[in-house]
């Protein structure tokens, strides 16, 4: 699977791209020799034959290295300052996402037709239909004015930390957080909205199921035959969702990562696909592909663990 | 004679069922007003308005919502009003078109995969996990630069090729199904070529779930195409849809809100009032079924 997409990654760049138009049109005009003397360096000269420059591409890949950007800085070396940019967010807002909307889905499914059931059935639909960026967006200029209303900055709306930031490390830890809430909190919200719904849905079944019954009337609390048997099944297609969904928050990132400002692998998709850079881009493709397959795995192991039928197999 | 007259008959209150059906769903006739009102708005619409998308007015730059201009002027002078309408009809038309694609497409794979079973389910399913696992917003967005400057039909193509395997699953899945049922047996010993079975008896015994699903795909197209075109690598200029006018706008969006507060508003009940007639839809045709529950 990773290598259909890094392939296909590759192929496509390499075919749409065109790496020239960044020498072209300079003045004085950079001579045509020079020109492809760079594209040859950076490996993605198009004279050169497609599949010759990905064996090239791969035979290095499969040695850890992604080669140049083309600002011929090492692709490896900006992979792994941004990875972690990436990650932080997308993990804590995968978690958090997951973990309030299971826990809103049970809530809501366990008051059925309640006014918090209804009320939050309201806001997962408004937020299901409303695209990523467009969430971020507003809760961008959201701060901004709250911030304006209360004279100081809480919310941090660009970049991961400040620039200009001293002191300790409990303050560096603050001030990161300031910066954190917001585009987790954007990536969070649809992760709510997504899992709450299903979650309801899996739930509203299983309640109405035999052995929650059975397990009421041979004396159990209400509590107790709503966790221990209840959300156990209910919870198990969740996991699976997992895996999809990882699949959207790596492609919400890229708009989260742009509004806010933050130097992720998301916001280096988009400057690399302006920029007709074709390594990088490469290099975010396998990334992605590897996030999906991870969390695939993930989901696999996380049913095994909940479900004896599957580790009967 | 008289078969007929029933069989019509029989049709007829089915639709009428489904139409009940529909009808009690307060939602569904909401979200159907809604979309209703959208598309007049934007084929309508643009007839009321004092200017036309394309032409700017330079006397009247950043100016807020007037006469004049209904949703205010851009910073080059275009007239919002125009410009959401015409962003509003390219996201409803891309949706649309999508959607009609995918769910053909959905139900020519699952359809033939379904009935013939074996190698050729085999190989359609292959293509479906492969594909369901690439990151296609990704791919798009890579091959963005190559329907630079071409039309945007190609734009619709490749949404459209990313967007069929989930229903594709369902209607292979529905197909085997009634593969088993003595109506196809009977068509299959009659010696009737496997295209003529599966276009004439099978795919019209799933149309509700290919209703539905082309509906909800609606949705999910125009959230897609509206993400791409936001960062660039959808619609291109001069062109407009409601993700490059929202990408536009957010520039200023504190100082001058109306740059892009009407294309989000117009872009967030249309998704809406989709998903609600979609889910008004799989109940009315299905009100048992357990995915009429889901979402």
């Amino acid at each position: 699977m990773v290598i259909i997409a890094s392939t296909l990654g590759y192929v496509l760049s390499s075919l749409a791209f065109n790496p020239r138009s960044n020498y072209e049109g300079g003045n004085p005009p950079i001579p045509e020799s020079t020109i492809i003397a760079k594209l040859n360096h950076l490996g993605v000269n198009p004279d050169v034959p497609i599949v010759k420059r990905y064996a090239t591409w791969v035979g290095n890949v499969v040695t850890g290295d992604f080669g140049l950007t083309i600002g011929e800085k090492s692709v490896n070396e900006e992979f792994s300052r941004r990875i972690w940019v990436s990650l932080r967010l997308l993990l804590l807002g995968s978690v958090l996402g997951s973990v309030l909307g299971v826990a809103l889905g049970v809530f809501s499914a366990v008051r059925q037709y309640g006014i918090g059931d209804r009320a939050s059935s309201v806001a997962s639909f408004v937020f299901l239909s409303m695209p990523v960026f467009l969430v971020a967006i507003l809760l961008k200029y959201g701060a901004i004015s709250f911030n304006q209303k209360i004279g100081t900055t809480f919310f941090y709306t660009i970049g991961e930390s400040s620039a200009d930031f001293s002191g300790g490390s409990l303050e560096l830890f603050v001030n990161r957080l300031q910066h954190l809430m917001l585009p987790t909190l954007s990536i969070t919200l649809g992760g709510i909205a997504f899992y709450s719904r299903y979650q309801r849905n899996a739930m509203l079944d299983v309640l109405g199921s035999d052995f929650i019954r059975t397990a009421k009337a041979k004396g159990l609390t209400n509590r107790q035959s709503l966790f221990r048997h209840g959300l156990r099944v209910a919870i198990l297609p969740m996991a699976t969702f997992f895996a999809y969904s990882f699949g959207l928050l790596v492609t919400g990132a890229p708009f989260t990562e742009s509004i806010f400002a933050w130097n992720g692998m998301g916001q280096w998709f988009i400057t690399a696909v302006q920029s007709n850079d074709v390594n990088s881009v490469s290099a975010v493709i396998v990334f992605s592909a590897v996030l999906v397959l991870l969390s695939g795995l993930l989901a696999d192991i996380t049913v095994a663990a909940l479900d004896p039928r599957v580790r009967l197999r | 004679m008289n078969a007929t007259t029933e069989t019509v008959e029989k049709r007829l209150t089915r639709m009428a069922l489904v139409r009940k059906r529909f009808a009690r769903n307060k939602l569904a006739v909401a979200g159907l007003v809604i979309l209703v009102a959208m598309f007049v708005l934007a084929f309508v619409g643009p007839f009321f308005g004092k200017h036309s998308w394309d032409s700017l007015d330079f006397f009247s730059l950043l100016q807020p919502p007037s006469k004049e201009h209904f949703f205010g002027t851009s910073q080059i002078g275009g007239d919002v009003y125009a410009l959401t309408l015409r962003g509003l009809q390219k996201s409803l038309i891309i949706g649309i078109l999508v959607a009609i694609f995918s769910t053909g497409l959905a139900a020519i794979a699952g359809g033939f995969a379904g009935f013939y079973g074996g190698k050729v389910d085999r190989s359609v399913m292959w293509i479906i996990d492969a594909l369901l696992v690439l990151p296609s917003f990704l791919i798009i967005a890579v091959m963005s630069p190559w329907f630079r400057g071409r039309t945007w039909l190609i734009f619709v193509v490749l949404l459209a090729a990313f967007g069929w395997m989930i229903t594709a699953r369902i209607v292979r899945s529905a197909t085997m199904s009634l593969r088993e049922r003595d109506f196809v047996r009977a068509a299959i010993y009659m010696g009737i070529p496997a295209r003529k079975i599966v276009f004439r008896h099978l795919l019209p015994n799933v149309a509700s779930i290919l209703i539905i699903d082309a509906t909800l795909n609606v949705g999910g197209t125009i959230l897609s195409e509206t993400g791409l075109s936001y960062l660039g690598f959808g619609v291109q200029p001069p062109d407009v849809s409601l993700g490059s006018l929202i990408a536009e706008g957010t520039a200023s969006a504190l100082t001058y809100p109306w740059l892009f507060m009407f294309a989000g508003a117009a872009l967030v009940l249309t998704v809406l009032a989709v998903s609600f007639v979609g889910d008004g839809l799989r109940d009315a045709f299905d009100p048992g079924s357990a995915m009429g529950k889901k979402l």
